[in-house]
């Protein structure tokens, strides 16, 4: 009832990465890197349209 | 230039009137007329896939809002028991992920397009407000769960609270006062900062690019008659 | 009829622009926008679900830390538990409460939740579940006995219990502690029967939705914090980020983590670490400020301008007004 379907039970204990004082989960690591990684994506994508512009 | 035509039923409207309800309207309607609130054409320079997670982010919250109207209804103990219960409850967690990712990354944009220019510092001011007021109900909702991580996160934002003297009257230990601090006032505060944020991009329009905001002003003349 | 007319300024941020403009349906935008974000949340709902670690019972507390459970029971009784100790608002201690420099804002706010823990976390709850005779005349001779009598046999027992070996009540040595071995025995096998929950959560009352008793006795050991701790959830441990399991947390509470983090505020014994969490208030409620008012704040406000990050956000409109003067 509380696992997902498919990319395994999050219920497990969790990773953490180390660097000196800063210790941060995989799963927060991950959230960090795609929230970056879309903000980077937003400005670089070609957005539609143009021939409207008037 | 406006196609709605005027109804001609409707009596036309005084506009020297002293009524508070007509100031109101004009008041409103001379600020925010329908083209205004729900335009049909933006500048050109909106362009960018940036600009999508504004409108992003107020779809989160929509979802979160309907989620959590399904947990409110049931009762707060639903999701432990019950399958539906649970999915509705991971709906509403992973709703809150996607509302705070979005948000961020429209934070982002906004910060590098200085996007406060051009007299538009409350509209910052409130995105801001928004955000906090945002981390706040999130909080609540933490404290709500009535599982072992309400009972860690209540023990340690209690001592947080309390060393500023705030614990003494929001008692984070208090599930009912927090459960309807959660489902009943912080939600309604945060909709209206919503709400009042929205307005005001509607009202001043999208900061235009640097070097551009000479093409935001002009003279014009108006006939009086 | 006579006309006049005059002249008005249109300012920026009128919402005004009289440069080119491309068609926008915002209502279609919007539609858009929550298709999407249905389909990303409930995607994301049905492939990892969500945490929901049961919440641990006194019960499990005793069954699971007898000895915690029952060193905790006798500082209650002592007077030196956590609770009984904290100040403002649970009950009012000389010298409790955190500073900001001279500012002592916990205890300003007065003793607003009073708690009397002896009373309300033992023996209130042992008075409504033990029949048995020994833990009757040990609640009476407790309550019968002067204050300073009762804080004399129970910091006695607290102490010995600490000195046993493991920290275990039947190891501490022999002394005189009056009734407090009895009502400790008797609040452990209570609990571990499952019978304290409900006595100390509801108070006598019969409706309740204020867990301040409940959570104030656990918290007042160490199980709750060892659990949290084996999680990543300790202060010390970036743990206000941290969710149970693996899970995503709260990634945006970063900067107000961090400051737990670093000296002088993770270490307790020097006057910062002892009044961390009021001194690191006063910080994140500055910088806090300084991101609702950053549109004020030269340095900061001018960051976009120096590193151009919107030549991305803009590069069309820029490249046709670099094509519009090329071709003049």
């Amino acid at each position: 009832m509380s696992t997902g379907l498919l990319i395994g039970d999050l219920n497990q204990p969790g990773h953490y990465l180390q660097w000196g004082p800063v210790s941060i989960s995989t799963a927060n690591f991950i959230v960090i890197l795609l929230m970056i990684a879309v903000f980077v994506l937003a400005l670089v994508l070609p957005f539609p349209g143009g021939k409207d512009d008037r | 230039m406006t196609a709605i035509a005027p109804d001609p039923t409707v009596p036309a409207a005084d506009p020297d009137s002293e009524q508070w309800t007509a100031k109101l309207r004009n008041r409103f309607f001379g600020t925010l007329p329908p083209e205004k609130l729900l335009p049909d054409r933006q500048p050109s320079y909106v362009t960018s896939w940036i600009y999508v997670f504004g409108v992003l982010t107020i779809a989160a919250l929509v979802v979160i809002v309907a989620s959590g109207i399904v947990l409110a209804f049931e009762g707060p103990q639903w999701y432990h028991v019950s399958g539906v219960g649970h999915f509705v409850n991971s709906l509403h967690l992973w709703s809150v992920e996607l509302f705070f990712f979005f948000m961020v990354v429209h934070l982002w944009g906004k910060f590098w397009m200085a996007a406060w220019r051009g007299r538009r510092a409350m509209t910052w001011i409130s995105g801001a407000i928004a955000f906090l007021a945002s981390i706040g109900t999130a909080f609540t909702g933490y404290l709500v769960q009535t599982n072992f991580d309400s009972q860690w996160i209540s023990a340690e934002a209690r001592d947080g609270l309390n060393s500023v003297g705030i614990g003494a009257w929001f008692n984070v230990l208090n599930v009912g006062q927090m459960l309807l601090a959660h489902v009943a006032a912080l939600p309604l505060i945060v909709g209206i900062i919503v709400v009042w944020h929205v307005l005001l991009v509607r009202h001043r329009g999208v900061v235009p690019p640097f070097g551009a905001e000479h093409l935001e002003t002009a003279d014009v003349e108006e006939a009086r008659s | 009829m006579s006309s006049a007319t005059a002249s008005r300024r249109i300012r920026s941020g009128d919402g005004q622009w009289r440069g080119p403009t491309r068609p926008y349906d915002i209502a279609k935008e919007f539609v858009i926008a929550l298709v999407v974000v249905s389909l990303l949340s409930i995607g994301l709902a049905a492939l990892f679900s969500s945490p929901d670690e049961k919440a641990i019972t006194l019960r499990e507390w005793a069954t699971n830390a007898p000895n915690d459970f029952s060193a905790t029971v006798a500082a209650e009784l002592a007077g030196t538990s956590g609770t009984a100790t904290y100040g403002a608002p649970y009950v009012d201690v000389a010298d409790a409460g955190q500073k900001i420099g001279p500012v002592n804002l916990q205890k300003w706010a007065g003793v607003r939740i009073p708690v009397d823990s002896a009373k309300q976390f033992v023996v209130d709850p042992l008075t409504a579940v033990s029949g048995d005779g020994e833990t009757k005349d040990a609640l009476a001779a407790w309550t019968a006995a002067p204050t300073d009598q009762q804080q004399g046999w129970a910091s006695a027992y607290a102490d010995a219990i600490a000195a046993a070996p493991d920290g275990d009540p039947a190891q501490a040595e022999a002394g005189d502690y009056g009734p407090v071995p009895v009502l400790t025995a008797s609040m452990l096998s209570a609990a571990q029967r499952g019978g304290l929950d409900g006595p100390v959560a509801l108070g006598g009352l019969f409706y309740q939705t204020d867990y301040t008793t409940s959570v104030l006795f656990l918290a007042d050991g160490t199980y709750l914090e060892d659990k949290a701790v084996e999680q990543h959830l300790g202060g010390g441990q970036w743990g206000m980020m941290n969710e149970t399991g693996s899970y995503p947390g709260q990634a945006w509470l970063w900067l107000y983590s961090f400051w737990y983090q670093i000296k002088p505020f993770n270490d307790e014994e020097n006057t910062y670490g002892a009044n961390a969490d009021a001194l690191i208030w006063a910080i994140m409620m500055l910088l806090t400020l300084g991101f609702v008012f950053i549109p004020f704040i030269p340095g900061v406000r001018d960051l976009p301008r120096w590193i151009p990050v919107h030549r991305l956000v803009w590069k069309r409109y820029y490249a046709q007004q670099e094509g519009t003067r090329v071709r003049r």
